[in-house]
């Protein structure tokens, strides 16, 4: 049987019930896992951040484990590969791509934007960044270093951007209703809303 | 050994891929490129045996530092490039 040319369905129903019959994985645990991973979408990257705006001590944690500051907002992070978070500062911007494939960190930001894994994107964004940062309505700068960061193995890495101008005293729920997707891999920075 | 930060190190400029199947982590425009270790992110199964179900050594996985416009002779002064490579790609220099 050419397996490219099976029924997606019949090929996923085979190997439900393989996994079952040799204990890897029953019903249970997958119907489990697929809640969780449904469960991440880029709100919960942004309740970290804004958290992170407003608390030193949280945002200390963050930095130096993405993943229990991750847990610590009740966010499910067993089973997800380590988490790193990229600090933005006045002087340095990061970008993240996954020029091999489509690492990305879902267990906080989701299933990736359709870009994300476009050829196209994983090119310019180590090629060309500045370019490519500017077709997102993104300018740097010239004072800002980039730092392009091509996620290639066990780690998954979301941006802690800068907190905008003009949010001063503003509440955490709305800080983290101001962050987007984007703003959480580095394609676009995070503005208060005029 | 681990390699501390700041270490000079350069890519191996090995191409696996033309011996033969194998599933490689080191992007192909950073083989033979020099940069700089940031940090030791710790250690993790080799990857390279994990995609055929081998037996996988523990490997240190490092933050390399490159410099994006030497990479093509384009881009922006000062703009870089920072990619999780395994020990076994790396040489000091």
């Amino acid at each position: 049987m050419n397996l490219l040319e099976a029924d997606s369905g019949r090929l996923l129903a085979a190997i439900r019930s393989l996994l079952a019959e040799k204990r890897i994985a029953g019903p249970g645990e997958i119907a489990e896992r697929i809640r969780i991973t449904d469960g991440g979408t880029p709100a919960q990257g942004a309740r970290m951040v804004a958290r992170a705006w407003i608390d030193p001590q949280y945002r200390a944690l963050m930095l130096a484990d993405g993943a229990k500051a991750a847990e610590a907002l009740d966010i499910p992070m067993r089973g997800a590969p380590p988490l790193g978070v990229l600090e933005d500062t006045e002087s340095l911007h990061h970008l993240v791509v996954c020029t091999l494939c489509s690492c990305y960190p879902r267990a906080v930001l989701g299933y990736p934007p359709f870009w994300f894994k476009s050829v196209a994107y994983r090119a310019r964004a180590v090629r060309d960044p500045r370019g490519l940062l500017a077709e997102f309505g993104t300018t740097l700068p010239a004072k800002v270093r980039l730092r392009v960061v091509d996620s290639t193995a066990d780690y998954r890495w979301m941006v802690l951007p800068l907190r905008p101008a003009g949010t001063e005293g503003w509440d955490e729920a709305r800080l983290a209703a101001l962050v987007r997707e984007g703003d959480m891999i580095g394609v676009t920075i995070p503005a208060a809303a005029s | 050994m681990i390699l501390e930060p700041g270490t000079r190190v350069r890519v191996k400029a090995d191409w696996p891929e033309t011996r033969g199947p194998c599933h490689i982590r080191t992007p192909h425009y950073l083989r033979g490129e020099t940069g700089l270790v940031l940090r030791h992110l710790g250690d993790f199964p080799n990857p390279e045996e994990l995609a055929f179900g081998r037996p996988a050594q523990c490997l240190p996985l490092y933050h390399v530092r490159f410099d994006q416009p030497s990479l093509w002779r384009e881009g922006a002064a000062g703009d870089e490039l920072l990619v999780e490579i395994y020990g076994n790609w790396l040489e000091a220099e």
